[in-house]
């Protein structure tokens, strides 16, 4: 079953409350210098940022859904910029579910029509 | 300088209790953009203390911080994190090799409640970057 496609708007101000929230204060989030030191090209979102909005599509998909297991790599970095934002788009494919009531969902997560997420999926328990 | 090879194998201690409140699972929450309606706290909330445990591992090894990206991430949840749970979280060095300069970390963590239960069980890929990237 194909799920309909979520877009989210990534700001700078949103990673400002990510690393808040998450206590991740990594600079690499923030500051496109420190960023750019490390061979990056500016300011990334934090992968756990963009692996939060792929579980808030799900939990959009599946509302009160108990996710069993939850796994991405970043292939990707998500580029913010200063000013306005970036969208991340998260689409997903769900199969039936199997014997044990478990039902995986395959995603795609994409920014600028790139892929971000390496293999991201979430197996729930709808 | 590449990350020690001897880490392989060791397990670092636990990290601090931490508690879980409904301040902290709403703060997170809004953080990405989710709603909470008081229960479960959201899929990568177990992150916070994944991270907690992956910083004392970086401040051991005089790792730093901005040099290091994230790589992989999985969760496997044996329950959702609650309101009222105290969490901690006991990180593990799983692997670890060099390509093109960077180290790849490989890690595991195991998130306990009070009772010694595990909540969840991660494992993160950390790429450290070294110092001529």
């Amino acid at each position: 079953m194909t799920l309909e496609t979520r877009t989210f708007t990534v700001t700078r101000a949103d990673l400002v409350r990510y690393a808040g929230a998450s206590g991740d204060h990594n600079p690499i989030h923030q500051d496109d210098e420190v960023a750019r030191s490390v061979g990056l090209p500016g300011v990334i979102a934090h992968g756990m940022y963009t692996m939060a909005l792929a579980a808030r599509a799900v939990g959009d998909w599946f509302p009160g859904a108990e996710v069993v297991s939850l796994g991405c790599k970043f292939t990707n970095p998500v580029v913010v910029p200063a000013a306005g934002g970036v969208d991340v788009e998260v689409a997903g494919e769900a199969k039936e579910p199997d014997e044990d009531g478990l039902t995986t969902v395959s995603l795609t997560v994409t920014c600028e029509g790139q892929k971000v997420l390496g293999m991201p999926k979430a197996v729930i328990r709808a | 300088m590449p990350v020690d090879q001897s880490l392989v194998g060791r397990t670092f201690p636990p990290t601090e209790a931490y508690e879980v409140t409904e301040d902290r699972i709403r703060a997170f929450a809004e953080a990405v953009g989710a709603s909470y309606d008081g229960s479960a706290a959201p899929p990568t909330f177990p992150i916070v203390l994944a991270f907690d445990a992956m910083n004392a591992f970086l401040e051991a090894e005089a790792i730093d911080l901005f040099r290091i990206v994230h790589g992989e991430q999985k969760f496997a949840y044996d329950r959702p994190v609650a309101v009222g749970d105290v969490l901690t979280a006991s990180l593990t060095v799983a692997s670890l090799r060099q390509i093109a300069g960077n180290d790849i970390i490989g890690t595991t963590s195991e998130i306990t409640d009070a009772s010694g239960t595990r909540v969840c069980a991660t494992s993160a890929t950390l790429v450290h970057r070294g110092a001529e990237a």
